[in-house]
């Protein structure tokens, strides 16, 4: 079953309000000149944060279910413009359950690109 | 410099005890744009966990925070995690191997409650960016 696509858009206002709420903050994700010193083309979001928009996307797609695993490679960055912000598009295809267990298939993608790798979720529903 | 080939198999020392509150379960919730129902923490919470236990290693073993990239994350989840959850992390190195100047670090880190038992397993790879590379 195709699940309806979810569009999130990403600001660097977003990455520093995650910094804060999660701990991470390496200064990939603020400051453009750290970012290119290690070969990165700027300030790039937090793959956990993308992959937090992936599993808000599962949750809204199944409200309330307990998510059972989750898991992504990060394959490609999500660069964040100093002003405005980037779309991040979350797909989903979920597949028959099998007992009581659902596995979504996602595709994650930014400017047309796919942003993780082989990212799932299977959530009890 | 290379990352210690001998790290391999080794644990670290737990992460300090972390009290889950309301309160920060709605910051996290609120910065993931997904606004929390009172119940469970998003699903990607437990990384605030391991982010922990990721930053012990990486200061012990004097790798620089901001030469790591995120490869790869995984969460296996035993039971959702709830406010008043006491909770701590244990990281442990299970491969490492280097490709085109990068360490490519595997690690795994046990969320546990206040009990011992096993709230969430994590697993993580993380590429650390050579000077060179």
């Amino acid at each position: 079953m195709t699940l309806e696509t979810r569009t999130f858009t990403v600001t660097r206002a977003d990455l520093v309000r995650y910094a804060a709420a999660s701990g991470d903050h390496n200064p990939i994700h603020q400051d453009d000149d750290v970012a290119r010193s290690v070969g990165l083309p700027g300030v790039i979001a937090h793959g956990m944060y993308t992959m937090a928009l992936a599993a808000r996307a599962v949750s809204e797609w199944f409200p309330g279910a307990e998510v059972v695993s989750l898991g992504c490679k990060f394959t490609n960055p999500v660069v964040v413009p100093a002003e405005g912000g980037v779309e991040v598009e979350v797909a989903g295809e979920a597949k028959e359950p099998e007992d009581g267990l659902t596995t979504v298939a996602l595709t994650v993608t930014c400017a047309g690109q796919k942003v993780l790798g082989m990212p799932k979720a299977v959530v009890r529903a | 410099m290379p990352v210690d080939q001998s790290l391999v198999g080794r644990s670290f020392p737990p992460t300090a005890a972390y009290e889950v509150t309301e309160e920060r379960l709605r910051d996290f919730a609120d910065a993931v744009g997904a606004p929390y129902d009172g119940r469970q923490a998003p699903p990607t919470y437990p990384i605030v966990l391991a982010f922990e236990a990721m930053n012990s290693f990486l200061e012990a073993e004097s790798v620089d925070l901001f030469r790591i990239v995120h490869g790869e994350q995984k969460f296996a989840y035993e039971r959702p995690i709830v406010a008043g959850d006491v909770l701590t992390a244990t990281l442990t190195v299970a491969s490492l191997r280097q490709i085109a100047g990068n360490d490519i670090i595997g690690t795994t880190s046990e969320v546990t409650d206040a009990s011992g038992a096993l709230v969430c397993s994590t697993s993580a790879t993380l590429v650390h960016r050579g000077a060179d590379a």
